[in-house]
């Protein structure tokens, strides 16, 4: 390993931040494409150099852009998300019909495999792909098929935030959208399924529904695609069999709501989440920002404070904002609304902010070079 | 030749400093003004005009001779001294958000 390569996305721009595989000493280049909202900037597992961002703003839409020498120079590439036939309504707020409208994408998850393939997730909720490097996009519709008409945006909007794709399995996708919930392909995006069951949510109509859950976030371990985690809206839930059935593990956190959940890049059972102290309260408990792990893939949890603030600390953890390199020790990094980005070279024990006052941080990924 | 001053950041996208000058045959309208700029300049599409129904994006405004003209038909004549390059067809986006 000769280093790391942090992919920062912010609420005005994008910001690089490269180390050597020590961790303490930081280069920041950025802001690139100053002033856009960045909600997502992620390397190709394939080729390190090949870099994909979410570029959007409310007056001028979506950009994608796309860098193929890690991140030095950058070229727009195709922007436009098409539905595919005619969209139909989705539930709005109020429960009444609503269009389905593009407005930005999300997230973006390059191939394990082709670094010209990408899945980007949107808001409104629906899956697409390029597999010409960005320069044009398809809908993977069999998702929305899936009671699409029934979905409901949440309060940050319909927006499809989390894609995994099985290393295992190159035909099993999984993907969450706040607020209709998890969903999984295994015939490579033709067709879904809901993998809500075990899944409680009070604030719905029927808890136990099987769609309308606000998923925060799904992680997973890649030598174990079958056990996923979740952040929901409010619990910490855990599948041990490729999201069929979920059970809470939320265990002895001091609040279970949140939005990030990320596993530890060599302990398939050790997992993190940022406790937040509630939904209408979007900063952590006691004004101390603490990264909760647990050893034991949910149920028992430690804080991990050192280096943190542990007073008058009020900002929030973004859904996207949280990830792991795969050093020896494994580095776990996550950046706030506040505009830090903080740094643990050892696994969450210790924590240094790399730096402190870039705008909100929507998003964090981490490349191991 | 007829002369476009767009806003900063679609200034920085389409990597251009200040205004652009386009080549438009006959009587430009809004239409034949941004046909020609998005083909020159295929990464503004979809920036000022919605990639499907071709609409004006909400946070911005034509102008044309310092007259607001963002709610004029896309095909209606622009004034001669657009034409001529006289005066620029401006591309504003509202002064809103943070």
């Amino acid at each position: 390993m000769s280093g790391v390569r942090v992919l920062v996305g912010t609420r005005k721009g994008a910001f690089i931040l490269t180390s050597d595989g020590h961790r303490q000493k930081w280069q920041v280049t950025g802001p690139h494409f100053g002033g856009w909202e960045i909600y997502h900037i992620k390397g190709s597992p394939v080729d390190p150099n090949r870099i994909y961002a979410s570029q959007s703003s409310s007056w001028f839409g979506q950009v994608i852009q796309r860098s193929s020498d890690g991140g030095l120079t950058w070229e727009p590439v195709g922007n436009q998300f098409g539905y595919e036939g005619d969209p139909g309504t989705h539930q709005w707020y109020d429960g009444t019909p609503h269009p389905w409208e593009f407005k930005r994408v999300w997230h973006l998850e390059p191939s394990l495999t082709d670094a010209d393939e990408v899945y980007a997730g949107v808001e409104d909720a629906a899956i697409f792909r390029t597999r010409d490097g960005g320069q044009s996009w398809q809908e993977l519709r069999g998702l929305r098929a899936c009671q699409g008409p029934k979905w409901q945006p949440g309060a940050g909007g319909m927006c499809l935030h989390t894609i995994l794709l099985d290393p295992q399995n190159p035909l099993r996708i999984f993907i969450a959208i706040s607020a209709a919930g998890a969903f999984r392909t295994d015939d490579g995006g033709l067709t879904w399924r809901p993998i809500n069951q075990g899944l409680r949510s009070e604030y719905i109509p029927d808890p136990n529904a099987e769609i309308g859950h606000c998923v925060h976030r799904i992680a997973f371990h890649p030598s174990r695609p079958d056990v996923l985690f979740m952040q929901k809206h409010w619990d910490v839930m855990r599948s041990d069999n490729a999201g069929d059935l979920w059970r809470e593990v939320s265990g002895n956190l001091p609040s279970d709501f949140g939005f990030p959940i990320d596993v530890h890049a060599h302990e398939p059972e050790t997992i993190y989440v940022v406790p937040i102290k509630s939904d209408s309260e979007h900063y952590p408990p006691d004004g101390k920002l603490r990264v909760y792990r647990s050893r034991t893939g949910g149920g028992e949890w430690e804080p991990l404070t050192k280096g943190l603030p542990q007073q008058d600390c009020y900002v929030n953890v973004l859904r996207d904002a949280m990830a792991v390199d795969r050093c020896d020790p494994c580095g776990v990094y996550f950046g706030t609304t506040g505009g830090q980005v903080y740094a643990s070279p050892d696994g969450g024990d210790n924590w240094a902010p790399i730096v402190r006052d870039l705008p909100a941080v929507t998003s964090v990924e981490v490349q191991t070079l | 030749m007829v002369r476009v001053i767009l806003p900063l950041h679609l200034r920085t996208l389409a990597q251009v400093d200040g205004e652009v000058e386009l080549a438009v045959e006959g009587a430009p309208t809004q239409r034949m003004i941004l046909d020609a700029l998005e083909s020159r300049f295929p990464m503004l599409r979809g920036t000022i005009r919605d990639h499907a129904t071709q609409q004006r994006r909400a946070f911005l405004r034509f102008f044309a001779c310092n007259e607001d003209v963002s709610h004029q038909s896309p095909d209606e004549p622009l004034p001669p001294a657009i034409a001529t390059g006289v005066e620029p067809f401006m591309v504003v986006g509202a002064i809103a958000g943070g």
